[in-house]
């Protein structure tokens, strides 16, 4: 394992300076590496920071302390040896197929003979051959995910960072995409020396990385990180693979450790007023409840195996079950999802007892809810303004968070018929709309 | 930001409905004109208004100019539902009357307001009041043709599952109107308004101060006074007159736009996310007021009423459209003939006998003059505002400083500057041809600037990472990147700008300060000279001429190009 040494990133640390002037941190005591032949995956949420470090890496942005190293140098500004691939393509729609291609070599100023050249050959390694002409807006998406490929590979990069390449794919096409890139990779047919690969889609990581980085939220850091030693190709059936998956399924549904360190950023630990609530429907929560108490899970079900039957990703599923825990339908843990007693009656209840079974969870386990609940209950007029809640929160959390979090929470109260809001007048209310 | 579309490009009808189109309207100018003619004389002692410099009057001066825009917006309003309503239910009409609307935005308006102004002072009774009718009118013809097209497109597109909705609830035509095709069409059409307001602010400055002839017509106003303040030779008036236009300007559109926009927002069907609802501290304010919410449930229950009071059809219509009848069809045929007629017979009469072809050749001449200046200073503008629009637009803390400001800028009534230009083309003693036809963009440069604008920040971030990360720049990222990115919003801005520089022509080819006139060679002069002179046949021909080159450019220039801009620059 003599392999040097591409990329080094030492305790990088980014953070975006927020209006009231308090920063709002993104990345902490980031360390990470890449050697030579190797597939590196960030695995994590939304929110967890993995295309912050990318864009890190690109020389995109800066970092507001640490270091990123390329070849031993610092990288200061985009560098010529990395080049990336992007979730939604990002093609400029008024160039052909090789025009796109093309333009990475003619900001080099290369001779027009060699451009043309080069610009073929990726075009022909990719298996676009006979779309040079074409406008992107006449090909598929998985076509143009082929020229984003291509654009990459032509400038000969020695790293290239993928953000969520397949993500904006269908599934069928994903895939056969995926297994494309795999062959050239494994025959080492691409110009390419190593990978960065930005998902969150689990089995992709472990069907395409040499290590996984399971990144954690607020601030993003990493959790833990996972070799894989599978062979390539790895059949994702295989024992070996699954419980790969499984284990970690475990460690993203793991309880945070300093959950009264990680303190009111933290998404559900201290649940304090100030703990940021997620954008979850009511319409989910029952639905992943009735999922898992119907058969074939009979109230306890393995993560993984509910994902792929919902056909839900973890970047939805996550945020569906921490809310079930929160309001303590549920309990998730070792990468199982089990429902608590008063989950289980509110699977089989009618909608006016799942009303009232909701309605006491949320003002319990809630102290948002029951805040404000509170408030309207002691004021004479029953009403209050939103922007007093907005005020509160804000000395908790980010304007866009505490803006987000009230909506959660005016979401779940008028399932439960706890309290009314007039989203014109800004206004909370105990009437029922007249 | 958004973009609204330019409706001169709305029509796919077939060019000879445009050229019938054509024919119509110049036809009722033609008429318009002969009658006014009859009725000059008589009306020829007809005194200004006096007016003072005082700038103690200039707040009754802005009440009144303010208070004629919003009769000529309530008036362009009602012809917008009426209108564009009839012209998108009646297939028949809408043949005709879609590229009338078309021709009608060709017609420089500031031409039109001599006759006008001669047709409505016969008309009313009161002297004043005329001359209140006519000034509104031409506030009205700069506000109503977008506003109807806008209307237009809207009721054609709504989405037929509302419309199935709506049908398949038996909702009465009148309820349907007000429940769906109105709010349907609000969001464009409120963004119409607020575009023709800026327009407007020209014409009401350039309309409240007249003469044909011998007739001078000065009606109270912000426009009347800098008329006097340059009869005068006022400088410190024309100052006053600016600043309270700066002022009257600021609080329309703090009180009226800005909430009518916040508020407007609730009837989108589709809101993209990401997209930052609009604010409005007047409109939050009168949401709590309760002396608004007591008006505004009057006009509720009012609007519910009427929907109520008209009987709801009890009979389901027929599923098949009922085959247009023949008879009715030959009925409308013949009144387009009947028309296209009378108005050809009137431009013969009017135009062909009364002109020599000599005269005919030497108008072309000058209109190609103002054409090629119109072209060179779209060019000149461009190469500044460009550059600096991309700038802008890139950085989205100075695009949020920037953009109110151009937004603002082309509300401002340009010709209120021109004094201070011709001052100092008279003092300089400055070539006119060259140094006059900066005026005819001063006003309209800035549609080309915030179109810029918001083109550049609609690129999308990862469009610029490409850029950054394959190391694009300089010439190369200007050519494959930025211009290209730009293009479609760039050509919107560059034909508002054309279209509003046409119309410019005609007060800023001839400029007058004191008892100097100064004067550039080109149709608008011509047009300007012969109102002064009260010569309708001139005028019309005038007209006639530049709504013919604006039409012609628009086909031949600006539509194709705006659809080459569509197809192949749009970023989705």
């Amino acid at each position: 394992m003599n392999q040097s040494l591409l990329l080094q990133c030492t305790d990088i640390r980014k953070a975006f300076p927020k209006p009231d002037g308090a920063e709002l941190l993104v990345l902490e005591g980031m360390n990470l590496d890449l050697q030579e032949g190797q597939i590196v995956g960030l695995l994590g949420r939304s929110g967890s920071g993995k295309s912050t470090l990318l864009r890190l890496i690109a020389g995109l942005a800066e970092p507001t302390a640490g270091q990123v190293y390329y070849l031993g140098h610092p990288i200061v500004g985009p560098a010529s040896g990395i080049a990336m691939v992007f979730q939604s393509f990002a093609l400029f729609p008024w160039l052909t197929v090789f025009e796109n291609v093309a333009l990475g070599l003619e900001a080099q100023r290369l001779p027009r003979a060699e451009i043309r050249k080069r610009s073929l050959a990726a075009i022909d390694l990719i298996g676009l051959d006979g779309f040079e002409s074409a406008y992107p807006r006449e090909l598929s998406g998985g076509m143009r995910q082929r020229v984003g490929f291509a654009r990459a590979l032509v400038v000969h990069p020695n790293i290239l960072l993928m953000d969520e390449p397949f993500s904006a794919l269908d599934v069928l096409t994903a895939e056969t995409l995926r297994t494309d890139f795999l062959d050239l990779w494994s025959e080492g047919r691409m110009p390419i020396k190593g990978v960065i690969l930005v998902t969150h889609n689990i089995e992709e990581a472990v069907l395409m990385c040499d290590r996984i980085l399971v990144f954690g939220s607020n601030p993003g850091r990493i959790l833990s990180e996972i070799k894989v030693s599978l062979p390539q190709p790895r059949n994702r059936l295989d024992p070996s693979f699954r419980e790969l998956v499984e284990r970690i399924y475990v460690e993203m549904t793991a309880r945070p450790k300093g959950a009264a360190t990680g303190g009111r950023h933290e998404r559900f630990p201290g649940l304090g007023i100030g703990s940021v609530l997620p954008k979850v429907s009511t319409n989910l929560l029952s639905g992943l409840i009735e999922a898992v108490a119907a058969p074939p899970f009979n109230g306890t079900a393995d993560l993984p195996k509910i994902a792929s039957d919902l056909q839900m990703e973890i970047d939805e599923l996550f945020p569906v079950a921490e809310t079930l825990q929160l309001l303590r339908f549920a309990e998730v843990e070792g990468g199982d999802i089990k429902l608590a007693e008063d989950g289980l009656a509110f699977a089989h209840a009618e909608v006016d007892e799942r009303k009232r079974i909701f309605m006491r969870h949320l003002l319990t386990y809630v102290p948002l809810a029951a805040h404000v609940r509170r408030v309207l209950d002691e004021r004479a007029s029953h009403s209050a303004r939103k922007s007093r809640f907005i005020d509160e929160l804000e000395d908790f959390m980010s304007e866009d968070a505490a803006d987000q979090t009230l909506r959660a929470v005016i979401r779940w109260a008028r399932y439960a018929e706890a309290f009314a809001y007039d989203d014109e007048n800004a206004m909370f209310s105990l009437e029922n709309p007249t | 930001m958004k973009r609204f579309a330019p409706y001169v490009f709305l029509s796919e009808l077939a060019t000879r409905w445009d050229v019938l189109a054509f024919v119509v309207v110049i036809g009722l100018i033609a008429f318009l004109g002969e009658t006014s003619r009859g009725l000059f004389a008589p009306l020829s002692q007809l005194s200004s208004i006096p007016l003072s410099l005082d700038p103690i009057h200039l707040p009754e001066y802005a009440a009144r100019t303010t208070f004629r825009m919003l009769a000529g917006l309530i008036l362009s309003l009602i012809f917008t539902l009426t209108y564009a309503t009839w012209a998108a239910k009646s297939e028949r009409a809408g043949k005709l009357l879609v590229p009338i609307l078309d021709i009608l935005q060709s017609v420089p308006i500031l031409g039109f307001i001599s006759i006008t102004v001669v047709f409505f002072l016969s008309l009313a009774p009161g002297r004043v009041l005329g001359a209140e009718f006519a000034s509104i009118f031409a506030i009205f013809t700069s506000q109503a043709w977008n506003m109807a097209f806008s209307f237009y497109q809207s009721l054609r597109t709504i989405p037929t599952e509302l419309t199935e909705a709506a049908e398949s609830f038996r909702l009465s035509p009148w309820m349907r109107f007000w429940q769906l095709e109105v709010p349907f069409a609000m969001p464009a059409l409120i963004w119409n308004m607020m575009m023709s307001m800026s327009g407007g602010w020209f014409f009401v400055v350039a309309s409240e101060s007249i003469s044909v002839g011998h007739t001078t017509v000065a009606l109270p106003g912000v426009g009347s006074y800098i008329a006097l303040a340059i009869a005068q030779k006022n400088l410190v008036a024309i100052g006053w007159a600016i600043f309270t236009m700066l002022i009257v300007i600021l609080l329309y559109d703090q009180l009226l736009f800005r909430p009518l926009v916040a508020w407007v927002d609730r009837f989108r069907v589709e809101q993209e996310p990401g997209v930052r609802v609009p604010n409005s501290w007047a409109l939050t304010m009168m949401r709590r007021s309760r002396l608004v919410k007591a008006a505004t449930v009057a006009f509720h229950a009012a609007v519910l009423w009427t929907s109520r009071a008209v009987q709801r059809r009890d009979t389901p219509t027929p599923l098949a459209e009922e085959r247009p009848k023949r008879s009715l069809d030959l009925f409308w045929v013949s009144l387009v003939i009947a028309a296209v007629v009378l108005a050809l017979w009137h431009i013969v009469a009017v135009l062909i006998a009364n002109t020599p072809l000599r005269e005919a050749l030497h108008v072309c001449g000058l209109a190609f003059l103002t054409m090629l200046r119109v072209f060179i200073l779209i060019a000149l503008a461009s190469l500044i505002w460009v550059p600096i629009g991309v700038w802008v637009g890139m950085r989205p803390r100075a695009a949020q400083i920037v953009q109110p400001i151009a937004q603002f800028m082309a509300a401002f009534p340009a010709n209120l500057l021109f004094p201070i230009a011709v001052f100092g083309i008279v003092k300089w003693r400055l070539n006119p041809d060259v140094y006059l036809s900066p005026l005819m963009i001063l006003g309209t440069q800035w549609y080309i600037l915030f179109n810029v604008i918001a083109g550049a920040s609609a690129i999308p971030a990862e469009m610029r990472y490409v850029a950054a990360n394959f190391r694009i720049t300089g010439w190369l990222w200007w050519r494959k990147v930025a211009l290209p990115a730009v293009l479609p919003f760039y050509v919107t801005g560059a034909i508002t700008a054309s279209g509003g520089s046409w119309n410019a022509a005609i007060v800023a080819e001839l400029a007058t300060w004191g008892d100097t006139q100064v004067q550039a060679r080109g149709l608008g002069a011509y047009i300007a000279e012969a109102t002064t002179a009260g010569d309708f046949h001139r005028i019309v021909l005038g007209i006639g001429t530049m709504s013919l080159f604006v039409v012609i450019i628009n086909r031949l220039f600006w539509r194709p190009l705006y659809y080459y801009a569509e197809r192949k620059y749009r970023l989705t």
